[in-house]
């Protein structure tokens, strides 16, 4: 499906971010023409040149006069629209939703592969995740280390299912799927074969460079060493014509 | 098959069914199967034979589950042809059915009478239940001689797509899945998309604690839904029909099978339906047990043979729908409502119910109530009418405390609203919602902060696990209910609890999530005091020396364990 953002229509409107006037392209989402912008509005699952998803909800934004939010990255923009991205409201739901994502898994950041590269860490520090005030959940998850040059860690998936789309809308394999559902979901390779069995998988790597966090690894790397590297990903789409 | 046709058939049928003396009808929905009906119906066959003064056949939900297996009796008086009387006995076993043959010309059989003057019969109104009890749900030619098809017939040849549109805009129809979006604007934003590809789904996947409307009338009167569906797609245009219905319903699978066999067979459904242009097709999708596959988006995602998760909206289904196309997609009751405001026209539709919500609505009472079973009744009705008139009120002596309705997406109605008109907006107002239409009685012995906990354990269950706050915000609002229900919780964990509650409500990307907090906030708005007399730290403070002793005594004794 073509998400918000990718017809090519040529129409252009004025809308309101923050105060702030701005133009758009009428096909671009309210996340899209913020960054453009220099905006910032914290996001987690949108990735440009993948379709939306709309899953983590951290893009949330207000509309002046309404009490309903609108998923930035899902919501294109409108000729007089009226955008508030950094409200009190927001800034406390965020928040939440980064503590419910911290709680949810194990996630061990003095000991993780991707400390001090971790969009997970920097979303935690941005909202001013201090403290967790929810129970950690502490349940157990496996780690699959079958592939020769990739390794999965549950542990610290946050379900952005960036690597299911990447994998299916870039490389063209459709290795990963999500499988289970509620709060035991889990990414899989293969109708859950081991990564290293998969008949469909590449070996391309594009699933851990755009990973987030330090669920999707290189083999040999240690606490803080796992750099990730996602310029092929808008590079790629350019190359494609999908604007 | 023309109009004069269609008429020359129900003719032909009605004249058949008034050869036989006296009809008996035996309740074969599922309630009352699950009470041995089909031995009854089996027993009662057995002792008629061939006897052609008597005509034994299954038919749909009489509504009264609660006395199942249910038979009635229908004998044409003596006197004149035409007038009939009824007599309806429940309970009934296999072991009954000679008693009941032998009463036949001479007296009821008393022990088995259920009297049909009380409130829960006499109260009803009925439209999309006018058949169920009365026709054989595995016959076409029932439902026709019932005037069945006869509004399909009449719109293919003498109204147009536009004309049909009017009357369900005249109707003032909602929809009846839960959301009560207007039937005639849906239809109308589907028919004004550019020609081409369109569908018509039927969403069956009824998976609400309590409910069973949807599978009741599939049950009863599955052609009904069928002509309901054709008639949407000759108003929008669309030449291709799903039912997407949960497999948890195969009886009802199976006669909407044997439906659709019958309609094609008799040019009602397929190509060039009544030698017309319009052809429609429809197709039977069966849901694999994910609730939240009633919802829309994540309904044709699971059509499209992918993983049943929600996507955002817009673009909603009217537009961008199954396969990319527009797509029209309705309740079970909502198209079955379809047929008589044809027939009957718009205005007459009207007539009934409220200002804002018009017709009539199926309720499924459960619960603490005394006529557990399917009702059908006026908008405006009040829900005291409901539960304690129609219902006959809380058995065993008890209190009634509150009634649920909306399932996990509604919320509890205390005693003090219960002269309300049930009505989209009123239950909105007083924090519920009027949902699919189960309702769920409770009495004094209910704990309401149970309640909560049980609808968030099915909402945590039923997440898809697409979103961040419903997939990992039910988990925690689950656990916190029961660390309250467990007395181990603290007024933190309260107001932690409604944090969660509202960021969940207004964050999370389907009505799923959006709505799993509202049985907490309907139990926190009218029963604040349950949860708080279950907190550790207000319980304490706000009784007497000896539980402050008590309190003392567990304190020490988590000392000691630590």
């Amino acid at each position: 499906m073509k998400g918000p953002g990718t017809a090519s229509s040529v129409r252009v409107v004025t809308l309101k971010i923050n105060d702030h006037d701005v133009s758009a392209r009428e096909s671009e989402s309210i996340l899209e023409v913020a960054r453009e912008n220099g905006i910032r509005i914290p996001s987690l699952c949108q990735m440009d040149g993948l379709s939306i998803a709309g899953a983590c909800r951290l893009c949330m934004v207000e509309l002046k006069g309404s009490s309903r939010l609108l998923a930035g990255c899902a919501t294109r923009v409108a000729e007089g629209m009226e955008v508030l991205t950094n409200t009190e409201r927001l800034r406390k739901y965020r928040r939440m939703i980064v503590e419910l994502l911290l709680a949810e898994r194990n996630h061990v950041c003095s000991v993780c592969v991707s400390n001090g590269r971790c969009e997970l860490q920097d979303l935690a520090f941005e909202c001013g995740v201090d403290h967790v005030r929810f129970p950690y959940r502490s349940a157990v998850y496996q780690v699959d280390a079958s592939h020769d040059w990739y390794r999965v860690d549950h542990n610290r998936c946050v379900l952005c299912l960036r690597c299911v789309r990447v994998c299916d809308e870039i490389e063209g394999a459709h290795t990963w799927d999500a499988m289970g559902r509620g709060i035991n979901c889990q990414v899989v390779t293969d109708l859950k074969r081991p990564w290293g069995e998969s008949d469909s998988c590449t070996g391309c790597g594009k699933c851990v460079q755009i990973c987030p966090t330090g669920a999707l690894v290189k083999h040999g790397t240690s606490a803080g060493e796992m750099e990730k590297d996602v310029h092929f990903l808008p590079y790629l789409s350019r190359m494609r014509h999908w604007e | 098959m023309h109009l004069d046709e269609l008429a020359d058939f129900a003719a032909e049928v009605r004249k058949e069914q008034q050869e036989s003396k006296h009809c008996i009808r035996v309740c074969m929905a599922a309630g009352c199967q699950s009470s041995g009906a089909a031995a009854v119906l089996d027993g009662l066959k057995g002792q008629v034979d061939d006897d052609a003064n008597v005509h034994v056949k299954g038919v749909g939900c009489m509504g009264l589950c609660a006395a199942g297996p249910l038979v009635e009796i229908e004998s044409l008086e003596a006197s004149s042809k035409t007038a009939s009387s009824k007599t309806l006995y429940q309970k009934v076993t296999a072991d009954d059915a000679e008693a009941i043959v032998d009463s036949l010309d001479a007296e009821p059989v008393e022990r088995l009478r259920c009297s049909t003057d009380i409130p829960f019969f006499a109260w009803q109104k009925k439209v999309v239940l006018e058949n169920s009890g009365i026709i054989d749900p595995e016959e076409i030619k029932e439902y026709i001689a019932a005037d069945g098809y006869l509004g399909l017939v009449t719109a293919l040849t003498e109204l147009t797509p536009a004309d049909v549109l009017r009357e369900i805009k005249a109707s003032g129809l909602r929809g009846r899945g839960g959301g009560g979006y207007l039937t005639g604007l849906k239809w109308s934003t589907v028919a004004k998309m550019p020609p081409g590809q369109k569908y018509v789904i039927c969403n069956s996947d009824e998976g609400d604690p309590g409910a069973f409307m949807d599978r009741a009338v599939l049950e009863s009167d599955p052609h009904r839904v069928l002509e309901g569906m054709v008639l949407a797609g000759y108003a929008v245009g669309a030449d291709h029909g799903f039912v997407y219905i949960r497999a948890e319903y195969p009886l009802a699978i199976e006669r909407l099978k044997k439906a659709i066999q019958q309609a094609t067979r008799q040019g009602l459904l397929g190509k060039n339906i009544c030698e017309t242009r319009l052809s429609f097709d429809i197709e039977i999708r069966l849901g694999a047990g994910a609730f939240v596959c009633g919802e829309e988006t994540a309904l044709m995602a699971s059509i499209e043979g992918s993983r049943g998760q929600p996507r955002p909206r817009p673009p909603y289904p009217a537009a961008y729908g199954l396969f990319g196309q527009p797509t029209l997609i309705n309740n079970v009751e909502t198209l079955a409502n379809v047929p008589s405001i044809i027939r009957h026209g718009g205005d007459w539709f009207a007539a009934m119910g409220t200002e804002r919500s018009k017709g009539t609505k199926v309720f499924a009472l459960a619960g603490r109530i005394q006529n557990t079973g399917l009702i059908e009744v006026p908008m405006g009705i009040t829900l005291r009418d409901i539960i304690e008139t129609i219902g006959g009120g809380v058995p065993d002596g008890k209190t009634f405390k509150a009634v649920q309705t909306g399932g996990p997406s509604g919320g509890c109605i205390p005693e003090q609203f219960l002269d309300l008109p049930v009505d989209y907006d009123t239950l909105r107002d007083v924090g519920s919602i009027m949902g699919s239409g189960g309702m769920i009685v409770m009495d004094q012995s209910s704990s309401m902060v149970e309640v909560a906990r049980y609808f968030m354990e099915f909402c945590m269950d039923e997440s898809c696990g697409k979103c961040v706050p419903c997939r990992a915000g039910t988990d925690q609002m689950y656990h916190l209910l029961d660390k309250i229900v467990k007395e181990k919780a603290t007024s933190r964990d309260l107001a932690l609890l409604e944090e969660l509650c509202d960021m969940v409500s207004a964050t999370s990307l389907c009505g799923l999530g959006q709505t799993a907090p509202n049985p907490v906030l309907s139990t926190l708005r009218y029963f604040r005091q349950e949860y708080e007399e279950k907190l550790q730290d207000l319980a304490v403070a706000g009784s007497g020396q000896a539980d402050l002793a008590r309190a003392d005594s567990s304190a020490s004794e988590t000392e000691e364990t630590k």
